[in-house]
């Protein structure tokens, strides 16, 4: 267990992002990625494109593998366990049970105490978070809204898991078994909370950082690292607004640095209204 | 007071911040040459040796780092920190500062991936108990200059090295916890541990 936890504290502090070929896996660790997420589209694209998201091709994933030295993960979907044996047959470092993907199972998450490769899942509150980790997830990623380039979602979900984690610590011990109750969640999870004061496993930080405030924003409000998806390579220049988004990240308190690296970074990825999307097409909806 | 600085880029810098303090030690993370100068010793965390490379020079930290190191600051590295410590690295990128403070070649994720990855007991020389050590996408090392000292080997590989004041590990002690190899480190290079609790 602590092999499989401990890969997650050596991306505390960092930036993983999406990349769709070797090109773009060689321009995110150039600018200082602690890890690439392999997918074949990126959410943006997912989103406007339709249709059915599945794993990527190995063959992709192959590539991007043999093109850096940092980890590299991969996508399966949610509840497709096959996707994710092939994934762990492919040497992947990670595995994302994904809400980007469409879910093959409306009602299962994967059993991920069944591989020997990590998981992250997305969560969008603690007991969602909670449950996953009871599963066997090694981290956990507050989902926010992909493929939107909006921090509103994220936001939303790291202060509903963070705040719910503070109130947690001042209840007693009757009040947890309603907080089991009303997170569904497991209660021994609950009262670990209760102790530690907080997660069983890494809260990272994912879906609509577009720029390097967004970053040290998420960074700020307690997430451990951040994921970037369509942020980078959806923007106009992408090799300095990563670098810019990793410098971020690392100096996340430090406004001056903040003021310098969000300088002349060209525009970032235009972006989505959380209201002109319709609430079947959020992916934060799917996950269970 | 001595200050023990951790070098926070990227990593996991807070376990191992957890595990100084436990020993009673006062520390500091690092992220700017002030922060630098505000300390006595420094532990380089496990991460990715290219992110922290590449953070080292956005930083302006890499000259007086290198400086601070080369005038005998005490600097203990675990993982990619022992990639950064080390004489030469394998398998790395041609980019990536090394600081060559301690006569090793490793090679990065000489291992293999996280697949790999695994834990196991090993002897570390001058502790009377074995110490339970997490190795992660670790680095290998492949050659072992005259003066370094091999505290600990795994299948004849050696996994704790130390020449003078700059002590290295290929796995992760802040993940497990067990403070011995901190606590060496400090000792060795004359820190005083006064233990609060415990």
């Amino acid at each position: 267990m602590q092999v499989k936890r401990g890969l997650a504290e050596m991306m505390k502090g960092g930036v993983i992002m999406d990349v769709v070929n070797a090109e773009q896996a060689k321009i995110a660790e150039d600018a200082g990625a602690c890890a690439v997420m392999a997918l074949e589209r990126v959410p943006a694209d997912i989103r406007r494109d339709g249709g059915v998201a599945r794993m990527s091709d190995p063959e992709m994933i192959e590539g991007i593998k043999a093109a850096v030295t940092i980890p590299v993960m991969a996508k399966a979907r949610i509840g497709h366990f096959v996707e994710a044996q092939i994934l762990q047959a492919l040497g992947v470092d990670y595995i994302d049970e994904s809400e980007v993907l469409t879910p093959a199972d409306e009602t299962h998450h994967i059993d991920k105490f069944a591989f020997t490769v990590p998981f992250v899942c997305g969560a969008t509150n603690l007991g969602e978070a909670l449950r996953r980790i009871g599963e066997g997830a090694c981290m956990i990623r507050s989902k926010g809204e992909a493929g939107t380039g909006n921090i509103v979602e994220a936001v939303r979900h790291l202060r509903s898991i963070l705040g719910d984690i503070r109130k947690i610590t001042q209840a007693d011990n009757a009040e947890l078994f309603q907080w089991a109750k009303s997170l569904q969640a497991p209660l021994p999870l609950v009262q670990e909370i209760a102790e530690t004061g907080r997660l069983q496993v890494p809260l990272f930080c994912a879906g609509g950082i577009a720029t390097p405030a967004d970053a040290a924003l998420a960074m700020q409000l307690g997430a451990e690292a951040v994921f970037v998806g369509s942020g980078i390579f959806k923007s106009d220049d992408p090799s300095p607004r990563a670098k810019a988004i990793v410098e971020a990240t690392t100096h996340f308190r430090d406004a001056d640095i903040l003021a310098k690296v969000s300088r002349g970074l060209g525009a970032p990825m235009t972006g989505i209204a959380m209201d002109e999307i319709n609430q079947t097409q959020r992916f934060a909806e799917r996950g269970w | 007071m001595n200050t023990v600085g951790v070098l926070a880029l990227q990593g996991a810098f807070a376990a191992h911040e957890a595990a100084l303090r436990g020993l009673g030690a006062h520390t500091r993370q690092v992220r700017t040459p002030a922060d630098l100068i505000a300390v006595d010793a420094l532990v380089m965390p496990g991460g990715e040796s290219t992110t922290m490379s590449r953070l080292l020079d956005t930083s302006g930290m890499y000259p007086d780092l290198k400086a601070r190191i080369a005038g005998g600051m005490p600097v203990f590295g675990t993982c990619a920190g022992m990639i950064l410590l080390a004489t030469e690295v394998l398998d790395g990128r041609a980019d990536q500062y090394s600081f060559g403070a301690i006569d090793l070649a490793v090679r990065r994720n000489g291992y293999g991936r996280q697949v790999d990855s695994f834990e196991t007991d090993i002897t570390v020389s001058g502790l009377a108990e074995p110490f339970h050590a997490v190795f992660i996408r670790a680095p290998k090392v492949v050659t072992v200059g005259p003066s370094v000292e091999v505290l600990a080997a795994h299948d004849g590989t050696p996994v704790v090295a130390r020449q003078d004041h700059v002590m290295v590990a290929s796995f992760h002690p802040e993940l497990t916890p067990d403070a011995r190899l901190h606590e060496m480190f400090l000792q060795h290079n004359g820190f005083t541990i006064e233990k609060e609790r415990g």
